[in-house]
């Protein structure tokens, strides 16, 4: 603690680490980071995003964007999407990232799971209705062979079509013929994702990071 | 609790192999004089020598003197000798590993590395009352060069990449380090011991205690995968401990040379101990160099091969083992240099070579490697049977003490460091197994081999023995029991789910990009930029064809199709089918039409409804059906006469034209082609899905779809055809289809990255 005197708006990082579980350390760098792409300013917009060059190249960077921005991420229950974002927000999100601690109970890891899957299921359902379509799913395959030349929407339709069959098949074993399977649920998503071990992977180092090095 | 009396039937095969086996090793002794089986072939020169004495051929010596009958039947065992030989130890090893699964109860206890030492002791103990003192010893040369190839060459062929990069230094960690660490603990341990009087080993002094050391130290990645393959553990586990044993190699050889090369000087200088560390670089580099090199080599060629499919698998199998040769040349790391090789060059020899030779490859490998790894251990029985034994007390119950010790202490020490450095981090469950699993084996034994023979020599070889023994013996029985005790997470079924590659997928590029926007270049980024390389400029290179831009996702998909698709039509009755069983198709998840199309006046209600009826009765028969389809005959349900028979007809050839496209050209593993190569129109590339042109499809868009499910079950021909007239063009596609599908493809492939 001592070595972080010199840094700025102390007191709001007590709460902040907090609520995020994030050190004063990595606070700080990410602090560093976000007036670095805001241009010194006190929100983030999309088109700061749209302005990080290597992101240019990822094939789901739409995705990606509207997650900063998508309210159901801030963790406090709320819906639709902003404009802009704050420090705090922008905190938030990333601590989705933050990988689970060493001693943690069965139900916390569990707990830690159910929120990085529902992430993920916010990125996929965009229209916010609480299923995931099958246009919402075709939408998502797309995007990810979108970098891939030619192919085409049959072959992503006919992907997704096909990891749709699975899904419905997983979780609902007997339908009818003239059963209509409406969209992947939050429990579905993750009965899905069960053997996934998605607390192990999605995570990012946050250590150790010199931004003022890096940046572009 | 085995009813006794199935016991004894099922012991009769089992007495039999024992029997033959036994048979054919006393033939063998008596059919020869005494002499070493598998060491040195200028005994072999020797031999042709003293036999064209006795060959009847012969014209000198008494033949002049009176006329010989013309031998009708003459016996003439000497100048098959050798490969005589070689083939019936190969016969017993495979005899006593069939013998080892006609009797479960026994394999589930005891690991078969155990059994196979067992059975080279009986054999080296059956050898040594019948002859005396020359019984076969594990050469030290065919080990090296015959034995141990093939399976390094299976294990790093299909390493599991992705969890391999990512434990990458965690690996790398335990591998230099633990073992330096292990090194030096037990040869200066040992030293120690060595001074306290009364034991005898006064003689031993530093250099050779730590020549000593190095050879003992090393993991042993043959035992690890015997006993490890048995217990399936998790991925994680199983990737740390065995992709340590694999690259502790170059640390293993590069101490084993300095020490041996100084042992007889008897001092090392601080320069000779840098140089140490610059050969430890030189060594693992340019041992990966070497297989870089000769695996970019196998996958260039490969593209060229589309003409000459019979001999592509060879190809493979020649660049990997020369790879290793050209290593060892240079006394380099060999097995570093075969990983490498084979790493580099999957991904790109699977996306040219065709589907039967990817089977070749991994069948013959397979092979290869399940009777090398069975030579080994019974010829490490057998040796320990012939060799000269120095058995001292002190010496033998430290090191096996100290091997312990040093190792429990070298695991908690590094995961300690690790773990700072690690995401997920390794609990103490996970570093009692990667103590526990550190097995040492016939690499340690033919190292020690390799010394000058001496007093000290077998006094070595007698203490490694005993920690081989122990640690295959007493460790691979019981980690088995501990693993279930610990409750160890175990190796997950992995069914091939596109949601899964999916969500991989977008993990990856999701990760990368959040990485972008903390402006943190961690391994994400660096992941992404050499995938994107590697799409870029290496795969335009070293992929024929348009193969070379289909990204994973795609082939992933086609692959799980494949497979699919073969077990329907392989399996008969007594398999799965899984898309069938839940009896949930596509028509379920399709969105609703909207009302106005179903106006439209193409089939009457009442009969849609006994169609629908049909065909759900349809897909649950359908497993009766199987039992007795005919190959020739992939035929379609009569149920279509209401249906587009244009329509259905050019599914069926597609499907038909599909099968056949896949199995005789380029396999479809990562990188694998699209379905373009054959003519196809774009919207029937993967999964036909008509989206065309008449308004009537759109409505039987849900019906087809489910009848296409269908089509891809193969049905009786025996039901009243719908369309004879179909048949004919039918036949030559199903004709061509069935000679495809008769190579049977393996049906659970290996879980790949």
């Amino acid at each position: 603690m001592g070595a972080l005197q010199s840094l700025p708006g102390q007191p709001e990082y007590i709460d902040l680490a907090e609520k995020t579980g994030f050190s004063f350390e990595q606070i700080g760098v990410l602090h560093k980071r976000f007036k670095q792409l805001s241009h010194n300013e006190e929100t983030l917009r999309r088109d700061h995003f749209n302005e990080i060059p290597d992101l240019a190249c990822n094939p789901i960077r739409a995705q990606i964007v509207e997650a900063f921005f998508d309210r159901r991420n801030f963790r406090q229950n709320g819906e639709g999407t902003v404009e802009e974002i704050g420090f705090e927000e922008f905190l938030v999100v990333m601590s989705h990232f933050r990988p689970p601690s060493l001693h943690m109970t069965e139900e916390q890891r569990e707990s830690v799971r159910k929120e990085k899957l529902r992430f993920l299921f916010n990125m996929h359902d965009t229209d916010n209705d609480g299923t995931i379509t099958l246009e919402e799913y075709r939408h998502v395959v797309e995007e990810l062979l979108s970098r891939s030349g030619a192919l085409g929407k049959e072959t992503a339709k006919s992907i997704a079509d096909a990891a749709m069959l699975e899904v419905a098949s997983i979780s609902m074993g007997h339908m009818e013929p003239d059963e209509f399977y409406e969209g992947i649920t939050f429990e579905h998503f993750l009965k899905l994702l069960n053997e996934f071990e998605i607390e192990s992977r999605m995570n990012i180092r946050f250590l150790n990071m010199d931004t003022t090095t890096l940046c572009k | 609790m085995a009813d006794p009396r199935p016991a004894r039937s099922r012991f009769s095969p089992r007495l039999t192999a024992a029997f033959l086996c036994v048979f054919l090793l006393v033939f063998l002794r008596c059919a020869s004089a005494s002499r070493d089986v598998v060491s040195g072939s200028n005994e072999t020169w020797i031999r042709p020598a003293r036999s064209t004495q006795e060959d009847p051929h012969d014209h000198h010596g008494n033949s002049t003197e009176h006329k010989k009958a013309f031998p009708v039947l003459a016996f003439n065992f000497e100048h098959v000798r050798k490969p005589f030989e070689i083939s019936m130890w190969i016969l017993l090893a495979l005899l006593m590993k069939l013998g080892f699964h006609i009797i479960p109860r026994i394999s589930h206890v005891v690991p078969e590395s155990c059994l196979l030492i067992v059975v080279g002791l009986l054999v080296g103990g059956t050898i040594k009352a019948v002859e005396g003192t020359n019984a076969p010893v594990l050469d030290s040369k065919l080990f090296f060069l015959y034995l141990l190839p093939p399976i390094i060459l299976d294990a790093g062929y299909f390493l599991p990449i992705r969890p391999f990069t990512e434990n990458l230094g965690t690996i790398l960690v335990f591998a230099v380090l633990g073992t330096l660490w292990n090194v030096f603990f037990i040869g200066g341990t040992m030293f120690a011991v060595c001074q306290i009087d009364g034991a005898g080993l006064a003689d031993v002094d530093l250099l050779s205690c730590l020549l000593f050391g190095s050879i003992i130290s090393a993991v042993d990645p043959v035992a690890v995968l015997a006993v490890f393959e048995e217990i399936h553990i998790n991925d994680l586990l199983h990737i740390l401990v065995f992709g340590e044993s694999l690259l502790n190699d170059a640390v293993t050889v590069v101490l084993y040379h300095l020490f041996k090369e100084f042992s007889h000087e008897g001092s090392v200088s601080v320069s000779d101990a840098l140089l140490g560390v610059v050969c430890f670089f030189v060594v693992s580099l340019g041992g990966i160099l070497v297989g870089f090199i000769y695996g970019i080599l196998g996958a260039f060629t490969s593209r060229f091969t589309s003409h000459t499919r019979v001999i592509e698998p060879l190809f493979v199998f020649l660049y990997s083992y020369m790879a290793y040769l050209s290593a060892e040349v240079f006394h380099l790391s060999g097995i570093m240099s075969l990983i490498a090789c084979g790493v580099i060059m999957r991904p790109y020899v699977e996306a040219n070579i065709s589907h039967k030779s990817y089977t070749t490859v991994k069948y013959f490998l397979k092979m290869w490697s399940s009777v090398s790894e069975t030579l080994i251990f019974i010829f490490l029985g057998v040796s320990t049977v012939a060799g000269p034994h120095e058995w001292n007390w002190t010496f033998v119950v430290f090191t096996v003490f100290l091997c312990l010790v040093s190792r429990v202490l070298g695991v908690i020490g590094l995961t300690s460091i690790i773990n700072k450095f690690r995401i997920v981090k390794l609990t103490k469950k996970d570093q009692f197994i990667v103590a526990y699993g550190g097995l040492r084996g016939a690499i340690a034994f033919s190292l020690g081999f390799l010394l000058t023979d001496s007093k000290m020599k077998h006094m070595f070889l007698t203490a490694i023995i005993t920690v081989i023994f122990f640690t295959v013996f007493v460790q691979g029985m019981t980690i088995r029991p501990l693993v279930e005790l610990l409750a160890v997470k175990r190796k997950k079924e992995s069914k091939g789910s596109i949601n899964e590659e999916i969500h991989t997928q977008f993990l990856d590029h999701l990760l990368t990009g959040i990485e972008d926007v903390c402006g943190h270049y961690g391994h994400h980024h660096w992941k992404d930029k050499l995938n994107r390389f590697n799409k870029k400029y290496v795969k335009k290179w070293l992929i024929a064809g348009e193969r070379s831009t289909e990204p994973q996702l795609i082939s992933f998909y086609n692959k799980l199709e494949l497979k699919q698709a073969m077990m329907l039509v392989e399996s008969g009755s007594t398999s799965k089918l899984p898309s069938v069983m839940s009896s949930v198709s596509m028509q379920n998840i399709q969105p609703r039409e909207p009302p106005r199309r179903r106006a439209m006046p193409s089939i009457s209600k009442s009969r849609e409804e006994e169609i629908r009826k049909l065909l759900r009765a349809n897909l649950q028969n359908t497993r009766q059906r199987l039992r007795s389809y005919s190959r020739h005959d992939l035929m379609i349900d009569p149920f279509e006469d209401n249906v587009s028979e244009v329509h259905l007809r050019k599914q069926r050839v597609e499907m038909g034209r599909r099968m056949s496209h896949y199995l005789t050209v380029p396999a479809n593993r990562q990188e694998a082609p699209p379905v373009r190569k054959v003519g196809f129109q774009p919207e029937h590339q993967v999964f036909t899905y008509d989206d065309a042109e008449s308004p009537r499809s759109a409505e039987m868009k849900p019906r087809s779809a489910a009848v296409r499910l269908l089509n891809e079950l193969p049905q009786r021909s025996d039901q009243s055809d719908a369309e004879p007239n179909a048949k004919q063009d039918d036949q030559e596609d199903q004709l061509k289809l069935s000679r495809g599908l008769s190579d049977p493809g393996p049906n659970q492939e290996q879980k790949e990255s």
